[in-house]
């Protein structure tokens, strides 16, 4: 028997990059990022689709990675925490993550991030309640959610060219 | 220190921040290192059995497999305390599902998986212990050969003048008995670590952990090597809540397997292995029986508790005192017995989560004062307020309170909830609860004893304008970094942006004994301040040459340093800091804290005793479906008592956080065991070890929350500031429990408060019976003679009286 399956070799375009990359092809979205793409920026924290912690946006639409065989992704658009910024400067969801208290030991912080994204990128004027329904799939044990669902109303606030 | 406040108590991005939304932030599990290998553990599908062998020749001839380590490779045990040092990295008794009997070292996690499907283990299946009362009744087969006696951990008794006394004196007693089931952490982020040798041969272990000098000194203790070869980083920890604290099997091992193969070794646990861990809130019951006054003040209490310890010590001898041991805190309780008991059974060992043993009692407390107003006819808030206790003073069982802001806290929520307007007037289905809480700042002994500080700091200052701070501190996600540059930064009149922190790691920070019991942000504070003042005044001696003025008076702020009296005249931080060098060499400075010595003499009065102590209320509305039992909470109010406010965001978000973790225990949260049928294995099982199965909140389910600061400097703490961690999750429960009773008339004596126990209540109270749903009888456990104090109030010393004849009676127990 062998001891190291066969591979797959393919381009992910992750974060506006086309990437070659080569994989077993049971493994995950989420294993690829973190494990050949070095992406260790989305999380894990059950790998059963349960708890929100390694969403990333494929094609702008919110994703489980742990859920998604990698395979699945090519020639679709990927992205994830580490693309988000602009340069070193932050998005708006992020700097109001990170002023807010949105984010307190960080962990699921990517995850959720990505997800209020996907919201924003359709709707600039989201209510409490489609902030609440939108991010209730990502977990977070440290929050109690409010922050992140305020850090998310300044982000939105931002980004509707608001307190320039 | 006479100049305003510039940076504590102002809101700002915390110093992680940037990293902690960027992706930038590396857990434990993101680390890899060339060469690495993977591990994996095979843990015990049986609660309680003897491993009779394990055959390892198929698992260690599979391709990729590198080690494969069994009981036999660890001859020294290991514990988080010095009295409870029970557990083997890997055990040839298993003590509950889950317990790791072996692992193997691969080169990626699935071999290592595969070769777990090839280990053959034997078991010799022994009688299954499944709960306290369990354990009561079945002194065979012991568990531990350790212990008090059976299946009994710990087993003792207090009395703090006589309680009898006190309760006979009584116009009322009350007696309830309360259940509190256990739950546990769930941090986000699934253990990790990853061992590695350094290039001059050192043990280097990267982990999620909340203690890393602990750690260190149990790898030293079970690789059997100085504690100088080892060095234990804590990466951050993705949430902790207690959960990391305990050194654990998979860090014992990897640490193994590393030095064994002179490669890096990792193992990250999945989330079923995670609630095999556990070490979470212990199931208690509680029987409390309480005098009071027609006109609603304490006489005295007699509090029993019984603990379902699990499998391990843990924590466990200090999570058994802290079931009784702040019950005094909060409110004039002039006589105070508390007898307490901790069984083994054949589950993951529980031990400290967020609160740490206190919860339990505080729920029974806050709903008992609650019964208790409303059989005096007084208002639940008023009944509070009449009997909080006085600031700078001793408790009946000796812990010295310091400030005490919890009147204003209860007026606060009182005013802010329009409580007198509301409370049993809402209408049926409709409810308002409150109740209080207090906690430490802090742990006043360490974990093993020693005359040593309790955390200490060194503090670099760069010609480039530089701070650099160092201390064994942990950065759990609760944002103890930024306390630590916040601080610095105050005491320098510099910027936060200006301190670089290097935190948790025991090859280079001074020690702190970690995160937890609150203990950071005072002690590592207080240990700053003393760092950052020592070169302070270098600074100031080196600037007011410069400036031609006195020392004694200047002024930093604001990256400046400048004399009040001396006009215009300044010199940047920068600056100053040259000057400085140049006239004492290269700069720097070290601080260190110990807490202050216990007032109490007796055996035991080492748990409890804290530098200060933080104080909650809370008021909890909820809207309650008579219909389905269906609990929603649209609003609670909360007021903390927090000396002074280090960062205001992030003393809010512990403040809904704690809220959030409460409300989640009070309503859903359960660590909870079932058996297999008969025709399998009638193994005691997890009920359903996954995220989805362990119901906690969600943010569609998290309700509105009011936060209020109440600021009130403590003198024992650095700028004032007390904990903020745990106590504000300590009210809810009870709050919500309270607010139930509101709504329906019912009451849930034991936590959590879920639909189906609300509509049993409303179903006896539709005939007519008492409508309570909870716990029916308390045991009889065979708590030993209590050791008697006489009360500080009563002239006491702090010391046992009639040792002898309480030593004498306990032997004659035992014959």
């Amino acid at each position: 028997m062998a001891a190291a399956p066969d591979r797959v070799h393919l381009k992910l375009t992750v974060n506006g990059e086309a990437q070659p990359v080569s994989f077993a092809p049971y493994k995950t979205l989420l294993e690829v990022l973190r494990e050949d793409l070095g992406l260790t920026g989305t999380k894990h924290g059950c790998e059963l689709g349960e708890c929100g912690a390694c969403t990333v946006l494929v094609d702008g639409a919110p994703v489980l990675s742990c859920l998604t065989l990698a395979l699945e992704c090519e020639g679709r658009r990927i992205e994830t925490i580490e693309g988000l910024a602009r340069g070193t400067e932050l998005h708006p969801l992020q700097a109001a993550f990170a002023d807010l208290g949105g984010s307190q030991c960080g962990y699921c912080t990517p995850g959720v991030i990505m997800t209020a994204k996907a919201l924003l990128d359709g709707n600039l004027n989201v209510s409490r309640e489609e902030i609440k329904a939108a991010t209730a799939g990502n977990l977070c044990r440290c929050t109690g959610y409010l922050q992140i669902a305020e850090a998310i109303e300044r982000a939105a606030s931002e980004l509707r060219g608001e307190g320039k | 220190m006479s100049k305003r406040l510039e940076v504590v108590g102002k809101a700002r991005r915390r110093v992680d921040g940037r990293a902690k939304v960027t992706g930038h932030l590396r857990f434990a599990d993101d680390l890899s290192a060339p060469r690495m290998l993977h591990c994996k553990l095979l843990r015990s599908p049986h609660p309680h059995a003897l491993v009779e062998s394990i055959d390892v020749s198929k698992a260690a001839a599979h391709p990729g497999v590198h080690l494969v380590l069994t009981k036999s490779d660890f001859p020294l045990p290991f514990g988080i305390m010095p009295v409870s040092i029970d557990e083997f990295p890997l055990t040839d008794r298993a003590r509950h599902v889950g317990d790791p009997v072996a692992a193997v070292v691969a080169v990626d996690e699935q071999t290592a998986n595969e070769a777990l499907g090839l280990l053959e283990v034997k078991y010799e299946i022994l009688k299954t212990i499944s709960d306290p009362e369990d354990a009561l009744k079945n002194p065979e087969p012991r568990i531990h050969d350790y212990g008090e006696q059976g299946n009994i951990h710990r087993n003792q008794s207090y009395e703090f003048g006589n309680t009898e006394e006190a309760l006979a004196k009584a116009d009322h007693v009350f007696e309830d008995v309360f259940f509190y089931q256990g739950n546990t952490h769930l941090p986000m982020e699934q253990q990790a670590t990853l061992a590695e040798i350094e290039g001059d041969g050192r043990l280097r272990v990267t982990s999620s952990t909340q203690n890393p000098h602990y750690l260190h000194r149990q790898l030293a203790r079970v690789l059997q090597m100085p504690d100088s070869r080892i060095r234990v980083v804590a990466s951050p920890n993705g949430g902790g809540f207690g959960g990391k604290c305990d050194p654990a099997n998979h860090e014992m091992v990897v640490a193994k397997a590393a030095l064994l193969l002179g490669r890096p070794v990792k193992i990250g646990l999945t989330r079923e292995e995670v609630f095999y861990q556990h070490r979470g809130r212990h199931p208690v019951l509680m029987k409390m029986r309480t005098g009071v006054t027609k006109d609603g003040k304490l006489t005295g209490m007699h509090l029993q508790t019984l603990l379902d310890g699990g499998g391990y010590g843990s924590h466990g001898p200090a999570s058994t005192f802290y079931t009784g041991v702040l019950t005094p805190v909060t409110y004039e309780l002039p006589r105070f017995k508390f007898d307490a008991c901790r069984t083994f059974t054949n589950k993951p060992a529980c031990g400290p989560k967020r609160g740490h043993g206190t919860p339990q009692p505080r729920f029974g407390q806050e709903v008992q004062l609650d019964k208790i107003a409303e059989k005096l006819g007084m208002d639940p808030a008023e009944l509070r307020l009449g009997i909080v206790n006085k600031p700078d003073s001793l408790t009946a069982n000796w812990l010295r309170v310091g400030t005490i802001g919890l009147a204003e806290c209860i007026k606060e929520v009182v005013a802010r909830s329009d409580w007198k307007s509301r409370f049993r007037k809402l209408g049926h289905g409709r409810g308002l609860g409150l109740a209080c809480s207090t906690y430490m700042c802090g742990a006043g002994l360490p974990i093993y004893w020693n005359k040593l500080p309790h955390s200490g700091v060194q503090l670099l200052l760069d010609r480039g304008g530089q701070a650099t701070v160092y201390c064994g501190a942990t950065e759990i996600g609760q944002g103890s970094d930024d306390v630590l540059a916040a601080i610095v930064a105050e005491v320098l009149g510099i910027d936060t942006d200006a301190v670089r922190c290097v935190t948790g790691d025991t090859g280079i920070t001074p020690v702190d004994l970690g995160s937890y019991s609150s203990r950071v942000t005072i002690m590592m504070g207080n240990a700053a301040m003393q760092a950052a003042e020592k070169v302070r005044a270098q600074l100031a001696e080196a600037a007011a040459e410069q400036l031609e003025v006195i020392a004694a008076g200047l002024v930093f702020s604001r990256g400046r340093i400048f004399h009040p009296s001396a006009g215009d005249k300044s010199v940047s931080f920068r600056e100053a800091v040259e000057l400085a060098e140049a006239k004492f060499g290269t700069l720097g400075a070290v601080g260190s804290y110990t807490p202050p010595k216990p007032p109490g003499k007796y055996k035991g009065a080492g748990v409890g005793p804290s530098p200060a102590y933080s104080f909650t209320a809370c008021v909890v509305e909820t809207e309650v479906d008579p219909k389905t039992g269906w609990i929603h909470v649209p609003k609670i109010w909360i007021a903390h008592d927090i000396g002074r406010t280090v960062n205001p965001v992030l003393a809010r978000g512990q403040v809904i956080g704690g809220v959030y973790m409460g409300l989640g225990e009070a309503l859903m949260e359960e660590q909870a065991f079932r058996r297999l049928p008969e025709k399998l294995s009638h193994a005691l099982v997890h009920r359903m070890p996954s995220m989805l199965e362990y119901k906690s909140l969600t943010a569609l389910d998290m309700p509105e929350v009011d936060v209020a600061l109440i600021e009130d400097p403590d003198p024992n703490c650095p700028f004032g500031a007390k904990e903020v961690g745990q106590g504000p999750l300590l009210p809810v429960m009870p709050a919500l429990a309270n607010a139930v009773y509101d709504a329906v008339g019912v009451r849930v004596d034991e936590i959590p408060v879920t639909p189906d126990k609300v509509l049993k209540a409303l179903e006896l109270k539709s005939k007519g019976l008492a409508p309570r749903v909870g716990p029916d009888h308390f045991p009889a456990v065979p708590y030993p003679p209590p050791v008697f104090v006489v009360t500080p109030q009563e002239g006491g010393d702090g010391k046992e009286s009639n040792v002898q004849e309480r030593k004498k009676r306990a032997a004659a127990a035992v014959v």
